[in-house]
């Protein structure tokens, strides 16, 4: 193993500290994880504002980050478990494939931007452009969004138990978008959608994986793609 | 015999000629912008407005067949633990799948590990067909990410962020309806059949500090061990190369207008980025003022087309050249043996450019199951694979008269300009002066 190992301080949690180690040894470090290996838990010291910490880590183990990260952390992230004890700077778990991220505090600009899969969960506020892109990934924000959220958003869920920005969904495609506070305004070929059954049961499951309790579904609108702008026509050009 | 007036010849005029007045009435009549493939298309300054010299009493060849001329480029070495090096500095530009058939992606990587150089995947993600074919592949990193993933990013050789290209700099992918089929559809993870328009900046990084945060997750996630290209149209190619190399790529990538595209706009096309030969000065010299040509590497593409193209680029201090349209070509695009199947579509072989519709008869630019199979990737890999040799010997004969043992050791000195526009640009005199326009006096 290339990485300095500390003293654990929980059981068998692996404690990289970033005051001591390199990012480059930490993500290497859990980047050399077997399949299968037992080194499950693991901890990260000191993070103060680092970037791309955990990136790209492709095994189930959870990693509990003690602090405030910067740019990308957890980015293409492949069934790890990440939870930020501190708020995350711009493009939290972008283009995230499976597995969970759970920011504490708040989160910046684009999370979970073009995320394919797995659950982004945002205790606090999001900035703008939240799930900008989105193909597949499941936001759930505890707070607020900014403007320009779900930004041409193809597929998956975002579901927002506070307010949202301006221009919300514009140019959306197949992505469903549930707000439970007021929204500012919609963008382009995005509006109001019916709540159907369905989409209840699938709201709910969402507040559930994200541990949600006290709040019904039955709370929340659903916003989408009035599928407009899919195919190009001329008279439509003053909605862009 | 009556007397007539002598007759007045019927005038056209040349700001409304033919051309202009068709595009007038075919937008009144259809309310759409003519959407089309390819590069620029309008005359612009380029490689055949230069010459070299050879050598002469002061310089002295090298034998044609007999004296080594180097021909091969490592790229990447800056950062990247594992660089890629080719055989020759000729690669094939990105492309999409989508844009592109299964069969013609095929072709291309056949053709191009026969030749011993690289391609490169497009707006489209990577398939089976491209990566099992191509010894070197660059994975795109495109503003649309579609297909984009963590796995592919570590089986590609190299890792290519596409901030722009020479057909639109500041446009985004453009793939309409006909070409969305299942396949396409699910790697996008689109809707079958929209009009998919992609985005024109990265969805999570805007700015030359924000590329560099950028690049760091990238080289993060592949371990340090993939070269990085930064990719741009010909904008403005000084400070583009400048803050690429500021931004930490191993390899600067400067696409001129006459690069291709699979669809843009045509107002896009001819007016918006600067020819290829007007950007290779500016981005060599900004490597140079940051003393670091020939370590962060320069590749040049627009309308690259044969062998004395490739020695021209490289003699004005490129270190590799990117073809895209002549590499379709080379597969088959565009060849008379369809005519009556252009004249079909009221076009003719040479200028069939509507690529978006999906409707090639040469089988490239289409998702129809039936035409795709006009292409044996065998066969057709073959003839690239040719096609590229023959650029490498023609570029070889050029540098042994000039006197190099490698086609890396062409420099300015061994070119002239015919037209004081090109030697502007290229920063090499004017044939039979020692006039560099805007360096010296007449």
């Amino acid at each position: 193993m290339p990485a300095t190992s500390k003293a654990t301080r929980e059981s068998h949690a692996r404690v990289f500290d970033l005051d001591v180690s390199s990012l480059r040894e930490l993500n290497q470090a859990l980047h050399n994880l077997a399949p299968g290996s037992n080194e499950t838990a693991w901890e990260v010291l000191h993070p103060k504002g680092s970037h791309s910490v955990a990136v790209g880590v492709d095994q189930p183990v959870s990693i509990d980050v003690r602090g405030s990260v910067g740019y990308y952390c957890g980015g293409m992230n492949s069934g790890s478990a990440i939870t930020v004890h501190g708020s995350a700077g711009p493009g939290v778990g972008e283009n995230m494939m499976s597995g969970s991220i759970t920011v504490k505090g708040d989160a910046s600009q684009y999370a979970g931007a073009t995320g394919k899969g797995g659950l982004l969960v945002i205790e606090g506020n999001a900035s703008s452009r939240c799930g900008i892109s989105m193909k597949g990934i499941d936001i759930v924000v505890h707070g607020n969004i900014g403007h320009m959220s779900a930004f041409m958003a193809q597929s998956g869920n975002l579901v927002v138990l506070g307010d949202a920005g301006d221009a919300l969904g514009d140019s959306i495609y197949e992505a469903r978008l549930f707000v439970r506070g007021k929204v500012d305004s919609l963008g382009a070929d995005c509006i109001a959608k019916e709540m159907r059954p369905e989409h209840l049961e699938l709201l709910q499951g969402l507040l559930d994986r994200a541990g949600i309790t006290g709040v019904k579904p039955s709370e929340f609108k659903r916003y989408g793609s009035a599928r407009t702008l899919y195919n190009f026509n001329i008279d439509n050009a003053d909605a862009y | 015999m009556t007397y007539r007036n002598p007759p007045t010849t019927p005038r056209k005029s040349a700001t409304f000629d033919d051309y202009t007045l068709s595009e007038i009435r075919r937008a009144a009549a259809t309310g759409i912008y003519d959407i089309r493939g390819g590069g620029a298309k309008r005359k612009l300054p380029h490689f055949d407005d230069l010459l070299f010299l050879g050598a002469s009493i002061s310089r002295y060849p090298l034998e044609g067949y007999r004296e080594r001329c180097d021909t091969s480029v490592v790229l990447g070495s800056r950062h990247a633990k594992k660089p890629i090096e080719l055989k020759i500095p000729i690669t094939i530009a990105g492309m999409s799948f989508g844009s592109l058939s299964g069969p013609a992606k095929e072709a291309l990587g056949r053709g191009a590990t026969l030749a011993g150089t690289s391609t490169t995947t497009g707006d489209g993600g990577m398939t089976e067909e491209e990566r099992g074919h191509s010894k070197t592949l660059v994975y795109q990193y495109l503003p649309s990410r579609y297909g984009m993933n963590p796995r592919d990013l570590r089986r590609a050789d190299a890792i290519e962020v596409v901030v722009g290209q020479g057909a639109k700099p500041g446009g985004g992918g453009m793939l309409l309806g006909q070409k969305i089929s299942d396949r396409v559809a699910e790697m996008r993870t689109l809707p079958k059949g929209i009009d998919q328009r992609s985005a024109s900046r990265h969805p999570d990084w805007t700015g030359p500090d924000d590329l560099e945060i950028k690049i760091l997750e990238l080289r993060e996630i592949t371990d340090w061990e993939k070269p990085i290209y930064v990719k741009v149209g010909g904008a403005r190619p000084y400070y583009d190369t400048a803050l690429a190399v500021k931004a930490g790529a191993d390899v600067v990538v400067v696409d001129g207008m006459q690069g291709g595209t699979a669809a843009t706009q045509e107002v896009f096309i001819e007016n918006v980025g600067q020819p290829t030969l007007a950007c290779i000065r500016p981005a060599v010299q900004a490597l140079q003022d940051l003393g670091m040509h020939r370590k962060v590497q320069l590749i040049v593409s627009g309308g690259i087309r044969n062998g004395a193209d490739v020695a021209k680029a490289l003699a004005l201090g490129v270190d590799a050249v990117s073809i895209g349209t002549a590499a379709l070509v080379a597969l088959g695009d565009n060849d008379p043996r369809w005519e009556a199947e252009y004249n079909e579509l009221g076009t003719t072989s040479g200028a069939y450019d509507d690529w978006h519709e999906g409707r090639d008869p040469a089988g490239i630019t289409t998702q129809d199951p039936e035409l795709m199979k006009r292409v044996d990737p065998i066969a057709a890999g073959r003839r690239l694979a040719n096609y590229l040799k023959v650029m490498t010997l023609e570029a070889q004969t050029i540098a042994r008269a000039c006197g190099k043992n490698s086609l890396h050791n062409l420099e300015p000195e061994d070119l002239v300009a015919l037209t004081i526009e090109a030697a502007a640009m290229a920063g090499v005199p004017l044939a039979g002066t020692n006039w560099i326009p805007g360096k010296n006096t007449f």
